[in-house]
This record gives C-alpha cells, sequence and structure tokens, in this order.
C-alpha cells in the first residue's frame, strides 16, 4: 500500500505541476489574472506531495519491503538502520526522487515566502519551475519508477554496494542535491525576468537568498563529497578532475559567479543580463552534470545508472529545458539594457573581473571533461587529468584570487588603485615573501602559488574589517570576510598537502615499528573483528608523533556478504598540523603484513576552509534574509500607522 | 550523487570480484624505491598514468592488480635510471594517449590548449577595450 | 578628458547573445554521438602493424618450452595467447584455441600472474593447445605489446610483426576471424 501510496502522490503531484504551469501562463495574460491567484497554492501542496513520496519511499526502505523492486535490489534485511534509511538514495530511481522532492519544496518554499517581486514576475517564475518539475516528473514516472513493484517479492535484497554503507552517504547526496536542485528557483527566476523584462535591483534582491542558499549546500556537498572519497578510497587523494567531481564542480563555480553578479545587480543596477544569463547557466550546469554521470557516456562500462535510454531521455530534458531558456536569452536579453555603468577600477570591475575568470575556470574545466568524448568522434583515445587541469586552472584561478583580495577594498562605481595602495602593500609583502621562501626550499611550482597566495589572501580577507568597529559591521560583510578568509585556509591546506606529504609503503611484523616523516609506528597486533553486515582483519597500530604519547589507530580490510566485496577502511588520526593516514592491506608471503602510510601536514585545512567558505554564505544568508525582514516589519508598520491615523 | 557514484565505480572497477590471481603483488607494487629522489619522480609518473582496468583512476590510486605491476614497472625502470618521460612515451606507443593523462599538443588535441589561450586572448581584449576607453 | 564612468560601458553585441545557445548546441551535437556510438570500450593496442618488442620469457609449467622474441618470428604466423588460470574467460576460451590448433594454428600462451600448479591444473582441466608457454608474473608484456587485461589473443607474422589484436575469450564465432587474419599474416 505504501508504495501505491507513494506512486499516487507523484502522479499527482506531476499533475499539479501541469495545473500550476497551464495557471501561470493563463494568468500572465489579461483574461486569465484570477487563475494567477491559485498558482502559488498549487505550488505549496505539489511539495507536500513530493515529500510525501519520499517519505514513502524512505519507509519503504526502512521496513526493507522487499516486494518493491528498487529496495530488493539495492538493500538487504541484514543492513544497519542507518544504510537503510540512507541507502533511500543511494541509488538512480531513489536519487532521482530526492531530486524532484528538492525541486518541489524549493518551488514551495518560494511561493510561500518570495513577497518582493512583481506578481507578473512571480508568476512567470513559479510557471518555469513547474515546466522544469515536469520533465523530472516524467522522467521519474515513465523511465525510473521508484516504485515498482516485484512479483512474486524477492526472499532476500541484493544489498548496498558496501562502499557506499558508511555516513558520508546520509550527509554528501541529500546536501549535493539541494545544491544542485536549489538553483533551479534562480533559473526559474532568470525564465521569469526574461519573460517580464523585470531585472533590476528588487530582481536580484529576490534572487539573492536563493542562490546564496543553494550554494552554500553546493559548498558543503563538495566538501563533504571530497572528504568521503579521501578517507574511503584509500589513497589519500582528495580530487582526481574525475569527470564526476567535475560534474559536481562546474555548477559551483557558476554559482559561485553568480553570487557575486547578483551582489552587483542588487546594489548598484549593472549586469543586467550577465546576471540572468547565470542564473540560467548555473541550474544547466547542474542539470549538464546529472546527466554526464547518469548517460555514462564520460565514465565507461560499469559506472552504475548507465542507461543510454534514461541517458536519451535526461538529454530531452535538456534539450527543451536549457536550450528553450538559452532561446529565450537571445530573444529578450537584448531588450534587458546593461543597467548602470562602472569603471574598470572600481568594486563592480573587480567583480565582474572575478566572473570572468571563474566563468572561463568553468569553461576549461568543462572542455577538459568532455574532450575526450571529442577525441573520440575523431577516432581516438585521450585522457584528460591532473597534468591538465592542475596547470589550466591556475592561469585563471590565480589571478582571480589576487584580485579577490583587492575588490572587496575597492570602492563602488569608481575608485583608484594608488587609494588602496597602502592597504595591500602588507599582504602583498607576505605573498611575496612566503613565495620566495618556498621557491627557495625546492617546492614545486603550483604549490608555491598555492602557498604564496594563501598567505597574502589570509591578510587580505581581513583588511575589509580594517578601521570598522567590530561589533557594528554587518553580517553580509562578515559573510563575505569569512568566505574569502576560507578560500585562503583551503588553498594553504591543499598546497601543504601537495608539497610535504610522505608516503610510506611497507610490510611489518607484528612487534615491528616504522617511522612516517615526525611519526613512529608500531604494529601492534592483527586481530579479527566482526561488523553487523562484515567481517575484517583489524591492524592496530600503536603511533608517536615526535616521541610524544602513544595513540591507536585501526585501520581493516573488511569483507561485506551482500554483496560480496572487499573494501578498506582506512585509520585517520587528526592533530591540529595533520592528518596521519593508515591503510591495511594485504598480508605478504612471508607473514608481513601490507601497510600504507602516510602524514599529510594541514591537509584538514582543505575541508575547514571548505566549511568556513559555506559558513561565510550562511552569515551573508542570515544577514540579508533579517535585514529583508526589518524592511518588511517597518513596512507593516508604516502601514499600520497609516491606517490608524486616517481612522 | 556525485562522489557516490564515482565510489561505486571505483570499486566495480578495481575489484573484479571474485576472479582474482593469487601471486603475492609484484616486488613494487607496494613497495618503494630505495632513493626517495627516484621515488618521487616515480610517484609524480604514477600519478599521471591511468590505470587501464579501472578507467577512471591513475595507477597510483589503485588495488587493481593490473595497476600494481605498472607500478612495478615504472618504479623498475626509474630505478634502472630510465627518464619518467621516456617510460610514458613507451607506454604511449603500446596504448596511445590514452594511457598519459597528461595530454600532449598534437593535431587532435590542439583545441584543448588553443581554447584556454583564446579565451585569454578574449578577456585581455575585453579588459583593453575598457581601459582604453577610459582614457580616450 | 572623458568621464572614465560613462565611457566604460561596453555594449554587447546582438550576435553574441545568441552564443551560449550555439555552444549548447554543439555540446548537444557532441553528447547525441556519445549516447549513440557503438558500447565498445576497450582500449586497443596501438602496436598493431609493429615489430613484437624485445622480451624473453621463463617457461611457465615443466613440459613446455617459455619462448623470446626471436622465437616468434619463424616465416609461419603465430597465435601469442595472453591467459590466466585464475581467469574465467579463460577458461571460456579454451575450446576455441583447441579447435585453432587443430586446425593447424601455433599458438604461444603467456600466463599472467600465475602459478605454476594452477597453470598445470588449468591445463589438465582445459586442454593444452600451447606450444610454448612463458610465464609473466609482473603484466610486463601487456605493456610492452598494449595488452591491457586477459584474455587477449595477438596474431603474429612471420616476421615477428603484430598484424591482429583480439580483446577478450574467443567465442565459436570468432574462430574463423582469427583464421583469416592468420592467413592474411601468412600471405
Amino acid at each position: 500500500m505504501i508504495a501505491e501510496f507513494g506512486l499516487a502522490a507523484l502522479w499527482l503531484a506531476a499533475a499539479l505541476a501541469a495545473l500550476q504551469l497551464l495557471a501561470g501562463v493563463l494568468g500572465l495574460t489579461a483574461r486569465g489574472a484570477e487563475l494567477g491567484q491559485i498558482v502559488r497554492p498549487l505550488a505549496v501542496v505539489q511539495g507536500v506531495l513530493t515529500l510525501l513520496s519520499f517519505l514513502a519511499l524512505m519507509v519503504l526502505f526502512w521496513q526493507t519491503d522487499l516486494s518493491v523492486k528498487l529496495v530488493a535490489m539495492n538493500s538487504h534485511s541484514a543492513k544497519p538502520l542507518l544504510y537503510k534509511l540512507a541507502g533511500t538514495w543511494g541509488n538512480h530511481e531513489g536519487s532521482m526522487l530526492l531530486w524532484v522532492m528538492v525541486m518541489g519544496l524549493a518551488g514551495s518554499f518560494v511561493a510561500l515566502v518570495e513577497r518582493r517581486l512583481p506578481e507578473p514576475t512571480m508568476l512567470a517564475t513559479l510557471a518555469g519551475q513547474a515546466f522544469v518539475s515536469l520533465g523530472f516528473y516524467a522522467f521519474l514516472l515513465f523511465s525510473s519508477n521508484p516504485f515498482e513493484r516485484l512479483n512474486p517479492a524477492a526472499p532476500e535484497g541484493q544489498g548496498l554496494n558496501p562502499l557506499l554503507q558508511d555516513p558520508g552517504l546520509a550527509f554528501h547526496p541529500p546536501t549535493l542535491y539541494i545544491g544542485y536542485v536549489g538553483l533551479s528557483v534562480a533559473f526559474s527566476f532568470a525564465i521569469g525576468a526574461l519573460v517580464t523584462r523585470e531585472v533590476g535591483p528588487a530582481f536580484a534582491r529576490a534572487m539573492r537568498p536563493w542562490v546564496l542558499g543553494s550554494w552554500i549546500f553546493l559548498t558543503l556537498g563538495i566538501v563533504a563529497g571530497s572528504y568521503w572519497a579521501y578517507y574511503e578510497l584509500g589513497w589519500g587523494g582528495w580530487w582526481f578532475w574525475d569527470p564526476v567531481e567535475n560534474a559536481s564542480l562546474m555548477p559551483w563555480l557558476a554559482a559561485t559567479a553568480l553570487l557575486h553578479s547578483v551582489s552587483v545587480l542588487a546594489a548598484r543596477n549593472a549586469l543586467r543580463a550577465w546576471t540572468v544569463m547565470l542564473g540560467v547557466v548555473a541550474f544547466s550546469m547542474s542539470m549538464v552534470g546529472t546527466f554526464l554521470v547518469r548517460s555514462g557516456i564520460l565514465t565507461s562500462v560499469h559506472a552504475f545508472a548507465v542507461d543510454p535510454e534514461r541517458g536519451s531521455f535526461i538529454l530531452a530534458l535538456l534539450l527543451i529545458n536549457i536550450g528553450g531558456a538559452l532561446a529565450l536569452f537571445g530573444l529578450r536579453a537584448g531588450t534587458v539594457t546593461e543597467g548602470e555603468r562602472f569603471a574598470l577600477t572600481s568594486r563592480e570591475g573587480a567583480l565582474v573581473f572575478n566572473n570572468v575568470l571563474l566563468s572561463a575556470t568553468l569553461g576549461i574545466v568543462l572542455l577538459g571533461t568532455l574532450y575526450p568524448l571529442l577525441a573520440e568522434a575523431l577516432g581516438a583515445q585521450v585522457s584528460v587529468g591532473p597534468p591538465y587541469f592542475n596547470p589550466m586552472s591556475a592561469v585563471f584561478v590565480v589571478p582571480m584570487l589576487v584580485v579577490m583580495g583587492i575588490g572587496p577594498l575597492l570602492r563602488w562605481r569608481r575608485d583608484s588603485l594608488a587609494r588602496v595602495r597602502w592597504s595591500v602593500i602588507v599582504p602583498l609583502a607576505l605573498m611575496l615573501l612566503t613565495g620566495a621562501a618556498f621557491a627557495l626550499k625546492g617546492v614545486a611550482v603550483l604549490p608555491v602559488l598555492g602557498m604564496a597566495l594563501a598567505a597574502g589572501l589570509v591578510v587580505a580577507s581581513l583588511l575589509p574589517l580594517r578601521g570598522r568597529k567590530l561589533r557594528q559591521v554587518k553580517l553580509p560583510l562578515w559573510g563575505m570576510v569569512v568566505a574569502h578568509f576560507g578560500v585562503a585556509v583551503a588553498l594553504f591546506g591543499m598546497a601543504c598537502d601537495s608539497a610535504y606529504t610522505t608516503e610510506k609503503l611497507v610490510a611489518l611484523r607484528e612487534g615491528e615499528t616504522v617511522a612516517v616523516g615526525p611519526w613512529q609506528i608500531d604494529l601492534v597486533a592483527i586481530e579479527p573483528v566482526a561488523g553487523p553486515n562484515w567481517t575484517a582483519l583489524q591492524a592496530t597500530l600503536s603511533a608517536r608523533y615526535d616521541g610524544g604519547s602513544a595513540v591507536k589507530l585501526q585501520p581493516q580490510a573488511r569483507s561485506f556478504w551482500t554483496p560480496p566485496q572487499q573494501t578498506s577502511e582506512s585509520a585517520l588520526e587528526t592533530r591540529w598540523n595533520g592528518q596521519l593516514y593508515a591503510v591495511l592491506g594485504e598480508r605478504a608471503e612471508d607473514g608481513r603484513w601490507q601497510l600504507r602510510l602516510w602524514w599529510k601536514p594541514f591537509v584538514t585545512l582543505i575541508w575547514y576552509g571548505g566549511v568556513l567558505i559555506a559558513l561565510g554564505g550562511l552569515l551573508a544568508l542570515l544577514g540579508r534574509v533579517a535585514s529583508d525582514l526589518r524592511r518588511f516589519i517597518a513596512r507593516d508598520k508604516i502601514a499600520y500607522r497609516k491606517s490608524r491615523q486616517g481612522r | 550523487m556525485i562522489r557516490v557514484l564515482l565510489l561505486a565505480l571505483a570499486t566495480l572497477l578495481a575489484l573484479p570480484a571474485t576472479a582474482q590471481d593469487k601471486l603475492p603483488p609484484a616486488p613494487y607494487a607496494y613497495r618503494q624505491l630505495a632513493d626517495p629522489a627516484q621515488e618521487a619522480k616515480a610517484h609524480a609518473l604514477m600519478q599521471t598514468l591511468r590505470c587501464l582496468q579501472c578507467q577512471g583512476q591513475s595507477i597510483a590510486d589503485s588495488d587493481a592488480p593490473i595497476a600494481g605491476d605498472m607500478r612495478h614497472q615504472v618504479r623498475a625502470r626509474i630505478e634502472a635510471g630510465e627518464e619518467p618521460e621516456a617510460i610514458r612515451q613507451q607506454l604511449i606507443e603500446s596504448y596511445g594517449d590514452y594511457v598519459s593523462y597528461a595530454p600532449v599538443v598534437n593535431k587532435l588535441t590542439w583545441p584543448l590548449f588553443a581554447i584556454p589561450v583564446l579565451l585569454l586572448v578574449v578577456i585581455a581584449l575585453v579588459l583593453r577595450r575598457r581601459l582604453t576607453a577610459r582614457s580616450a | 578628458m572623458s568621464d572614465p564612468v560613462t565611457s566604460a560601458q561596453v555594449k554587447t553585441a546582438r550576435w553574441a547573445l545568441w552564443l551560449p545557445l550555439v555552444l549548447f548546441g554543439a555540446f548537444v551535437v557532441l553528447v547525441l554521438f556519445g549516447l549513440l556510438r557503438p558500447a565498445e570500450r576497450e582500449v586497443r593496442s596501438k602496436m598493431i602493424g609493429k615489430p613484437l618488442p624485445e622480451f624473453s620469457l621463463q617457461p611457465a609449467i615443466a613440459d613446455r618450452p617459455g619462448f623470446a622474441r626471436a622465437d616468434m618470428a619463424t616465416g609461419q604466423p603465430r597465435l601469442l595467447n595472453i591467459f590466466a588460470s585464475w581467469c574465467i574467460p579463460c577458461a571460456v576460451e579454451a575450446p576455441q584455441l583447441l579447435a585453432l590448433k587443430q586446425a593447424g594454428v601455433q599458438i604461444d600462451g603467456v600466463a599472467i600472474r600465475d602459478k605454476r600448479e594452477d597453470v598445470e591444473a588449468f591445463l589438465a582441466r582445459h586442454g593444452n593447445p600451447f606450444a610454448r608457454i612463458g610465464a609473466d608474473n609482473v603484466s610486463a608484456i601487456q605493456f610492452a605489446i598494449g595488452s591491457s587485461g586477459v584474455p587477449e589473443s595477438f596474431v603474429i607474422d612471420g616476421k615477428g610483426v603484430i598484424r591482429y589484436q583480439h580483446i577478450g575469450e574467443i567465442r565459436p564465432e570468432h574462430v574463423p576471424v582469427i583464421l583469416e587474419k592468420l592467413q592474411e599474416a601468412g600471405r
């Protein structure tokens, strides 16, 4: 019954989306104005229905209802509860339902709280949201139905891929999806604005919290995914420029650019067409990323949910959504004037510079990701990996980071570099000194650049606070400072990891000792242990940092039985200045045990920096929402006073 | 989902389930070279060679046996004094550009390098236009 | 001097507004190709048409000799089969290899990462089509000839030049193809 309920809720939500689209479009015409009034309630109910549908699927996974095909294929009764629940989105259909639910909830959220936009733009926006949703409803219902029954029911489920049985599964996909799909709101706003030609500061202020919100989740999702891969894959790498990773980076780059251009539009009424364009591009990148991953055209043979039919379906969605939006842009953007003018040396100028460079970086990532496919079309196989992406993106990111240090110090509209030269001299000197120091030590070019920039930016990012009373600094400014500071922190972590990681591959007997960087590590024992649905060999390592007290690390080599598969669970010991990373390998013929050990100085700063970036976004969001609320309340008060005076 | 897929992919490819050889890994698959300078060279090269069976990972990040064997070959040849680029060249001769993550400029890959340059030129032109507009 | 603020505006050309759509169109064409192309995704050897590189393999079992590059250039085309006892598709292709041997093909095998007793047991069970069997415990010959898995088979002509690569197990329908390639190599 629950499965049928979930499916019915999904169908109903789809029908409401169709109605919402119709009412929204008719509501824009003179005769259908009354119809427009039902658009908001429709959006709200639609969101609730998708939520119910998703909860239904979650209950099915919780109960391990093996008469549902998806559950039987991807779950198992002996799985820990956390992974039963998180397993809801650990598969293609469930994750698409999560996508649709986030989209529905975002739509209902917009319908509930957004009151700043003129009503026609709002109608067009919600109609746009309904249109995009409809495509994804169709995808779910016609080619990826998560509620399909299995008759007869399976005696037992096939289990979840053991690599996914990790707390990371509970956190990473939902956050990433909220980020991905949250951008659909910005997309719909852009469509609405193009339809009604209402692009201005009010539009930007309405759009900004949605962009900020999605961007925060997207940032957290990527950070979480990177850390998950780092400890799960067992080789100490945290970013591989894999197509799947690039698929999450591209929307982030677009959303970051959008975030900054929307600020220019809100504050200065400039960059109108460009902002609308980015609004379209950001969510388009989410969809393109999903397509690249799901269709399996980039990752070869074994990627899961690789299904050319589904790929074609998503491609059709892309064609309609992105193609339609870009065509609308081509038609309408010419009538959207660029807005207020500004000098190159100004806050806007710096933001434009950053926007252009972020977009160029996005272009490089897209080019490098798709190039193997292009080469194949031309009859050859090529690989594009870190040796291409690292230096190429640095070409664009390095100047961008320099401008990131200076831009916030510039005034709006028009300024001169001469005015800020004394402010930037300290970070500039610090940058050059750090760079020179590490270069002399023989560190490679990219890490040197990274450390130099990080050193300069740590100071530069705090400069906007100089000469202000800290208590009076507004939240959005704090947000910017914290986020930019986070960039410097993450950059430093990346540079340190790449320049100073110590690797040790050894084979030890119990009782033997090895040194890794400043650590002394004893292999104390190797013992079998058992978990809920796995058994494992566990090494107990006793590690001392620089002769200090011993800490215990217990890496495991796990064997799961549903499905039968082996994974290695790394063990981590985190200190303030880095992380010790241990992996247990195979037993050699002479009875010694293979161990892989790394000492990674300051590696955790990569993710702390990422979290700071997201935190900065959160502060900015809180500040914006608070000031919107204040304005709202003030307006209500004035209205109240007026009504009393009138009496 | 992205990372989840990546992980799923990695295992599926790295551990071809039941049919595993019983031989211990090649000597240098999980052992470093004694000379740190040579090991650093080997490691840098291994990070840019593509595992042939896992297809989405470098041989430095893979547990697949053939990746272990390739690590062994790289380390052994570096130890014997070969230059990393010579080893890469020989592997490219065997497998084509696919095996190397570092694309080189040739008649097939030139756009990969020309487009970034083009982007830079466009950015420079746009900025110049603004700058000259200011001084005019 | 003009006002820098007013003159800084750059008007976007009309055609530039259509640029994103054009780029997206190119993307769609490209991925359409990706969706429609045949499913084969193997890494093919780039050594076809080139002479075998130098190698020398120890015997993998007692009653067959190992071999070296020089042994491959005998004036007659030969089939070089990369296999392993632990590889299931290798057992699947065993009858086809025997049939090829019946047809008079000279087959040399390379056992990859294998133990002597395992190879012997494998051959006892599935038959031994090989004239010579070399052992390669570190996949070196694979890296030299561009083979990326087991099983794979290479047609080598009488001068020791690689003429054809077959990836995966040889199924019954592949036997005529391989015979034809051997014949071509013999001409």
